[in-house]
């Protein structure tokens, strides 16, 4: 059975819209919440496919960009709500609850993060920027539970749900759509940065550094702007999940979270537009169904995973479409 | 031919490793217009001296000099774009893409324009033209939308070229460009190297002596790392230097 | 800050390195000979401790739940090799992440299955209790004295086993030249499994001796896992030496940056902000340290160069 990918993409999309309109309309918020989540983990995967699967670079610490976006959120939301200030010497502030700005502070911190990690690891290649990846998203996540006065390891709770003009998010519906307009937004640019100049430079490098290097290209510069907006994308995920739980806590950072996040897009499909996006909703499903069924569900997550890496290439995205590979 | 200043030059490039010379003491030059091999014995350090020359390596000591201008001590890329188009011994292509996206890539970064996100580079024009203009030139053209893992063998070696091309190169620097071919395809392939020239002179390292002697203008010869000898085909032939060194002292 | 305070902590942080070591040098060899990146290693250590302390719980022999480590980890680390890990050698990176990453999943939450989510515990052994004297009179715990003195134990018999025996040979033979080996007659697929199997049960032993003096759990060995990591990445890939000197680095800049920190802040800053601020730079410290070395040698301290 053999679909062409946009009819596969587009029936997804269409799919993840409707749920939470059915579920409205039977006044089910949970499942509304479900999807919602499930959006948002899409996104932070989107996020890590632009340098996993386009790129070749398996970064297992991109929790760090999701913790960075989610404590973001929490210490801008949480001098709010105390009415207290941050005070960081050079620059004061109340804190905000608005979304938008909360967005373009996590995106900005995840940017700037990615530019120094990314200056030190990509420097390295294979299994050194795995292990290194991994290294900082342990060290974020510790210092992340020493640092008191943020929550620690008991993590921070927002009491309400942060704000966007005109909007009111407290509905689970109309955070949905907050959520599911950013994801299509960013797949949208996706979708025209693979097929632009930089993306084609990108997917080139994941395949032979050598030839990008003598067509007059620099391997380093091209490797850190993708890392710089892949984590920019995967902040944002994080204030969002951050907003969604109305809770921070150090396990944003954790290596766990981490391994989740390149589980989903192998579960989807390495490399594909919408291979995150069916990860993510395979994995939510599963966590929901097989999660009720047993708490020991992770076991028969790790089966699954075993049978698609040692059998199933391609993910779901290759099953259905009848292509194999990182091929966009 | 000799009086033009050259468009590629190595002066006085050496490159050990531990105890062994791998480069000792090479300086070649690359005319205008000419083709210019080097040959040698297995070992000989032909692959050493290429990477020297296109930056993949740095020399102990000694100079590269394109165009007047001393190269020693740019990195790949920024050799690629002052003009250095370098055909790989064995094919370097991104198997997954098409032979058009493979000469995009080259378009891309002779024009540097890796940093544009938005519009498609297959429908951006100077992109486009400049990629399409080179797999003319090879030949290439009807296979322009082919999966370059299905590309047969000879065809992967002209889109290495292709891909020079695109860089509207000063000089080439091909890497055993025949390795690998049959009769027919050494045959095609010779002779658009011989049409080449006129663009870019070529700096050829071979094995494959038939093409060698058809091709050459001038023959250096390295051994162990040394250049004994560079002369004509002719002097080249008749060398008995270069006769010991292939064959060994044998009458 | 006394001098006994500053041996005591130097003493912690070999104990600590050592135990690294462990970890470390399974790591490296299997990395360095197979090109193999191993995430279940964490899992083989976890292996290893809950079989110490369910035998030593149900004998009351420390010594069987050693024995009862270095089988089941050794056994559990063949299994997996033979089953999963021997698909994977020629695999892209990605592939043998995701499916460590998988074994990681299924060990975690088999293990709780059996035991439950408490953590078991093991005793020291009444032998090994209790402080020793050491010249300066300085006390300290008899018990890692000994965790010290088996890693160097350890450290000296790898050494050993790789210098001086066939095995040795094959295994540095393999690590420049993989496919030689193999043409040259040499068992590969044995060789791996062996290699596995020692490597998983010194992370096993390593489990077991740490589960002493810090809890039996679920999720134990990951930490351990990720700073073996980083041992390996500040040490250079496939070189035991340095998986030695790296752990020892690390082990000794986390423990002394840990006590130290503090104190240095407590000089411009008042107590209780310092204490808290210097305890979160220190968590730090051995990632800045890794960050350092590879700044000066991106492939480690005894990596190969590139």
């Amino acid at each position: 059975m053999r679909i062409a990918e946009h009819w596969v993409n587009g029936a997804v999309l269409i799919g993840i819209a409707a749920l939470p309109l059915w579920a409205l309309l039977i006044d089910e918020p949970f499942t509304i919440t479900l999807v919602t989540r499930a959006v948002i983990l899409a996104l932070a995967a989107v996020g890590l496919n632009i340098v996993l699967g386009f790129g070749g670079l398996v970064s297992f610490g991109h929790a760090v960009f999701f913790g960075l976006g989610g404590y973001a959120m929490g210490i801008l939301a949480y001098h709010a709500q105390t009415y207290t200030v941050l005070d960081l010497g050079f620059f004061t502030t109340e804190g905000t609850k608005s979304m938008p700005i909360i967005w373009l502070v996590a995106m900005g911190i995840s940017a700037i993060a990615a530019f120094f990690i990314g200056l030190l690891c990509l420097r390295t290649s294979g299994v050194y920027f795995i292990m290194i990846t991994l290294a900082f998203g342990q060290m974020f996540y510790y210092f992340a539970i020493s640092w008191a006065q943020y929550g620690g390891e008991d993590g921070l709770s927002i009491y309400v749900r942060n704000g966007f003009p005109g909007l009111n998010t407290l509905v689970p519906i109309q955070f949905f759509g907050i959520c599911f307009a950013l994801l299509c937004l960013v797949l949208i640019l996706k979708a025209r940065l693979q097929r632009a100049p930089f993306g084609l430079a990108l997917n080139a490098l994941r395949q032979s550094e050598a030839r990008v290097a003598t067509m007059g290209l620099n391997p380093m510069r091209i490797k850190l702007l993708a890392f710089v907006l892949s984590g920019a994308i995967t902040g944002l995920a994080g204030a969002l999940f951050a907003d969604l739980n109305r809770f921070v806590s150090p396990a944003m950072f954790s290596w766990q979270f981490s391994g989740e996040l390149i589980v989903l897009i192998i579960i989807g499909g390495v490399g594909r537009l919408m291979g995150p996006v069916i990860g993510a909703c395979v994995f939510v499903a599963l966590e929901h169904f097989l999660g009720g069924l047993t708490d020991f569900w992770h076991v028969y997550l790790g089966l699954i995973l075993l049978g698609i890496v040692l059998f199933g290439r391609g993910g779901l995205l290759g099953l259905l479409t009848g292509k194999e590979g990182a091929h966009v | 031919m000799s009086d033009a200043a050259p468009i590629l030059e190595t002066r006085h490039l050496s490159k050990s490793f531990g105890a062994l010379k791998a480069t000792d003491d090479v300086s070649i030059t690359l005319q205008p217009g000419e083709i210019h091999a080097i040959i040698g014995p297995n070992g000989a350090g032909k692959s050493t001296l290429i990477q020297q020359i296109c930056g993949a390596l740095r020399p102990d000591t000694g100079n590269v000099v394109l165009d007047g201008r001393d190269i020693s001590g740019l990195s790949t890329q920024a050799r690629a774009r002052a003009g250095l188009g370098r055909t790989f011994q064995v094919s370097q292509l991104c198997m997954e893409d098409s032979v058009l996206e493979n000469a995009l890539l080259g378009a891309v970064g002779a024009q540097g324009a890796a940093w544009r996100f938005w519009r498609r580079a297959l429908e951006t024009a100077e992109l486009r033209a400049t990629a399409e203009a080179a797999l003319a030139r090879v030949g290439l053209s009807d296979e322009a939308a082919t999966r370059c893992a299905n590309l047969s063998h000879g065809a992967r070696r002209q889109l290495e070229v292709a891909m020079a091309l695109t860089l509207r190169p000063r000089a080439f620097i091909m890497d055993e460009p025949m390795a690998g071919m049959g009769a027919a395809g050494s045959k095609r392939l010779t002779g658009l190297l011989d049409g080449l020239r006129q663009e870019a002179p070529i700096l050829l390292v071979e094995h494959d002596m038939d093409a060698v002697f058809a091709l050459a203008d001038r023959i250096s010869v390295l051994v162990y790392g040394k250049i004994i000898a560079t002369g004509s085909a002719q002097e080249i032939r008749s060398s008995r230097a270069v006769r010991e060194a292939y064959l060994g002292d044998a009458e | 800050m006394s001098a006994i305070l500053i041996i005591e902590q130097v003493l912690n942080g070999l104990q600590f390195g050592v135990m690294l070591f462990l970890m470390a040098a399974g790591l490296t060899l299997i990395f360095g000979v197979m090109g193999l990146i191993n995430l279940a290693h964490g899992s083989l250590y976890m292996v290893g401790a809950f079989a110490a302390a369910a035998v030593a719980g149900a004998t009351g022999s420390f010594l069987l739940g050693l024995v009862a480590a270095l089988a089941a980890a050794a056994l559990a680390g063949t299994l997996i090799e033979v089953v999963v890990i021997r698909r994977l050698y020629a695999a892209p990176h990605l592939d043998q992440v995701l499916a460590t990453f998988a074994l990681i999943l299924v060990f975690s939450e088999g293990t709780r299955w059996i035991f439950g989510s408490f953590p078991l515990f093991l005793e020291i052994p009444d032998a090994l209790s209790g402080p020793v004297t050491l010249p300066g009179g300085i006390e300290y715990p008899l018990y890692r004295l000994t965790l010290i003195g088996i890693g160097l134990v350890i450290a000296v018999g790898l050494w050993a086993l790789i210098e001086r025996t066939r095995i040795g040979i094959q295994i540095r033979a393999g690590e420049n030249d993989r496919e030689m080996i193999a043409a040259l007659g040499v068992d590969i697929s044995r060789l791996y499994t062996l290699i596995f199997a020692l490597g998983a049960a010194l992370a096993g032993l390593a489990g077991a001796l740490v589960g002493a003096i810090q809890s039996v759990q679920v999720g134990m060995g990951e930490p351990v896992l990720i700073l073996a990591f980083v041992v390996i990445v500040i040490g250079g890939i496939g070189s035991i030496r340095g998986a030695f000197i790296g752990a020892l680095l690390v082990g000794l800049t986390d423990t002394l940056g840990g006590v130290f920190l503090p104190e240095v802040f407590k000089l411009f800053m008042e107590p209780g902000a310092a204490q808290k601020s210097g305890a979160a730079i220190a968590s730090m410290g051995i990632y800045v340290l890794m960050g350092c070395v590879l700044v000066w040698r991106p492939t480690g301290l005894f990596g190969a160069r590139p």
